[in-house]
């Protein structure tokens, strides 16, 4: 055992704002009997499997889920997602982003 | 390409804001709900909750009792109740019988008792690892079992989770429970450490 692979000390539960944001739309969505939570434990489960890195696969399952239940098609977020991109871009540093930022 | 003084917003970070814009334009979340789930686990529910489950144990038997019986309820009793309606079972290191925790499939983890999981828990390696060879990935921790002691890993689910209740530092005779508290680590209650000895 040379390298010691799971290191103790890395406590914070997010590395990035987006997994926060992430984790909370998913419990919301678990609240509100968008699905339950062993649903959504089983999926993820899945797609760890898959050998994703974890905010991403938990990214990728809930667009899987939120696609097959037809509430968030993928075209859809792809072109907001975009749009969110733009506005970020077209926001002076400093300031919140807003969608309503974006160009066009 | 950006200027540095743009904001870049990372792909993923993108994506996210799409789907919550999606979902509150259909009134399916609440942006107040959301930001409220992100702080309580982010800043209010963290190892402190199940470390005064643990020191109460240790200073109140017929509490000990009750919470090896049906901890789901002993929790509860405390204000830690699952926001899932999971069930929680508390299993308890004994000199001859270390207990460690572990979700193979995800991360499934007592949230309403320990916060959400450290990036350790959720690696590939510790998931597969600490079922394969235990005392090894232990020892990687600095835990250092006796040869003679058992050990058991349980697997979380989504509907059952665990919380180890570690054994009590030998030199705290008298002490409260809240002093006891300060020694249980969230390491000693997902069974990849002790409570810490005092000074």
């Amino acid at each position: 055992m040379t390298t010691p692979e799971p290191t103790p000390p890395d406590h914070a539960p997010f590395q990035a704002p987006w997994q926060a944001q992430l984790f909370g739309v998913t419990v919301a969505l678990a609240d509100a009997g968008v699905f339950t939570w062993p649903d959504w434990t089983r999926a993820l489960g899945a797609e760890i499997a898959r050998e994703t890195p974890y905010w991403e696969a938990w990214l990728v399952t809930l667009e899987k889920l939120l696609a097959g239940l037809g509430v968030a098609l993928p075209p859809e977020v792809a072109a907001l997602a975009h749009r969110w991109e733009e506005a970020a871009h077209a926001t002076p540093h400093g300031q919140p982003i807003l969608l309503e930022n974006a160009q066009g | 390409m950006p200027h540095d003084h743009d904001n870049h917003l990372d792909p993923m970070d993108a994506r996210v804001r799409a789907l919550e814009t999606i979902l509150t334009r259909k009134g399916l979340i609440e942006t107040a709900a959301v930001d409220a789930i992100i702080e309580t686990y982010a800043e209010k529910v963290g190892p402190q909750n199940g470390a005064s489950v643990v020191a109460r144990a240790w200073t109140d038997p017929a509490f000990a009792e009750w919470l090896e019986r049906d901890a789901t309820a002993a929790v509860a009793s405390m204000g830690f109740t699952g926001r899932q309606g999971e069930h929680v079972r508390a299993v308890f290191n004994t000199p001859d019988q270390h207990h460690v925790i572990v979700c193979t499939l995800c991360s499934c983890y007592p949230w309403s008792l320990l916060g959400l999981p450290p990036v350790w828990y959720k690696s590939p390696a510790y998931r597969s690892r600490v079922v394969i060879e235990p005392r090894a990935v232990l020892a990687e921790f600095g835990l250092n079992l006796p040869e003679g002691t058992k050990l058991r890993v349980w697997d979380s689910t989504a509907e059952l989770r665990y919380l180890v209740v570690p054994m009590r530092p030998e030199g705290t005779e008298g002490w409260s429970a809240a002093q006891l508290a300060e020694l249980v680590t969230r390491e000693s209650m997902i069974g990849t450490g002790l409570a810490r000895v005092p000074a």
